[in-house]
């Protein structure tokens, strides 16, 4: 048992580990990635990766993802702590570089203190300062 | 910080999103945000989501971004100056040539955004679409894995799992030494008040001539 976070995921979900990789359901793969396996491939809108020739036991177990072998294959960041039981996926940074270079701002949902969702797509149509601040 | 700004410039189309970064989430930037009651939208990125994506490494920085949701300035410093280094540390008093200059620094800044804001891209400010990838500063692979690395501890602490937590958390900041915003976090997260001590004026006199803001 693991659990897991990503860029689309704030609430831990579960996953199975093994020597072999990092498990999860077809459903918990989507949430994490924004990747539906097809037949085609690993699909997200108009984009699908093929699962390479012959090495779909990599991929593949029964019904169940390798998000380890998915994360090399399609250059994603996965890191995890020693134990292996808490693990974050991230996009790579040739992924960040081609969308801050390509000009469109990267959207996000971020909550302020009283719980409010604040998504920067609620802010098309007017000029934005989106600043860092801290307390430290 | 923006509210005179953003009281400025609000009926002009303009809004301040002022993301914190704070590993301590709520409870780091409630007590700025109830003495400041700031008017524009102040998300918390405890996650570290926001910094993640626009490759925040200090505060403050800031991106500029139009009414179509395209960045037309890119990441960078917003306004502030390093005078903060020859500060008399007891008194927390700067020398008064190091003030104006930091005043001067900030006015240059805001007058470019009040130029933005009137102007649009007609604005000298604004980077054009052709040379933006060029002025965006370059994410590697190293980055990434501290940024991923800096969230990951961050759950695991606020989980209980402070020992490798913190290990994480160290790893980040090796990997990405320039992210003053990976090491003060961490420092904040394990002692409120270490994030501004003795290790960090000692990291900043290490700077040499490297300029604090990049």
């Amino acid at each position: 048992m693991a659990l897991l976070l990503s860029d689309l995921i704030d609430a831990p979900v579960a996953a199975q580990r093994d020597a072999a990789g990092l498990w999860l359901s077809p459903v918990t793969f989507t949430q994490a990635t924004g990747f539906t396996l097809k037949p085609e491939g690993f699909c997200r809108d108009a984009l699908c990766i093929p699962v390479p020739a012959g090495r779909a036991s990599e991929f593949l177990r029964g019904d169940n993802i390798n998000l380890r072998a998915f994360a090399t294959h399609t250059n994603h960041v996965l890191v995890s702590d020693d134990g292996g039981e808490h693990w974050l996926l991230t996009e790579s940074a040739a992924a960040r570089q081609d969308q801050l270079d390509s000009g469109m701002a990267p959207d996000f949902a971020v909550a302020d203190i009283n719980g409010h969702v604040h998504r920067l797509s609620d802010y098309r149509g007017k000029k934005v300062l989106l600043a860092s601040w801290a307390s430290w | 910080m923006w509210q005179a700004l953003y009281e400025e410039l609000k009926d002009e189309g303009f809004v301040v999103i002022a993301v914190a970064l704070e590993s301590r989430g709520n409870d780091g930037a409630r007590p700025w945000i109830e003495q400041q009651k700031p008017t524009y939208p102040v998300p918390i990125d405890t996650g570290h989501v926001v910094a993640a994506a626009y490759n925040m490494i200090n505060v403050p920085q800031a991106v500029w971004i139009d009414e179509d949701g395209m960045i037309v300035r890119p990441t960078e410093t917003a306004g502030a100056s390093q005078g903060f280094r020859k500060m008399d540390r007891t008194t927390f008093q700067m020398p008064a040539e190091e003030l104006a200059a930091a005043q001067t620094t900030r006015k240059i800044y805001l007058d470019a955004i009040r130029d933005w804001v009137r102007k649009g891209k007609a604005s000298s400010y604004v980077v054009p679409a052709s040379s933006l990838a060029a002025r965006t500063p370059k994410y590697t692979n190293e980055q990434a894995e501290a940024n991923a690395l800096l969230r990951l501890g961050q759950w695991l602490v606020r989980s209980g799992e402070t020992m490798s937590g913190f290990k994480l958390l160290r790893r980040a900041s090796e990997l990405h030494p320039d992210s003053w915003s990976i090491w003060r976090q961490t420092a904040d997260l394990e002692q409120v008040g270490k994030s501004g001590g003795p290790e960090f004026w000692a990291r900043v006199a290490a700077l040499g001539e490297k300029r604090y803001y990049a």
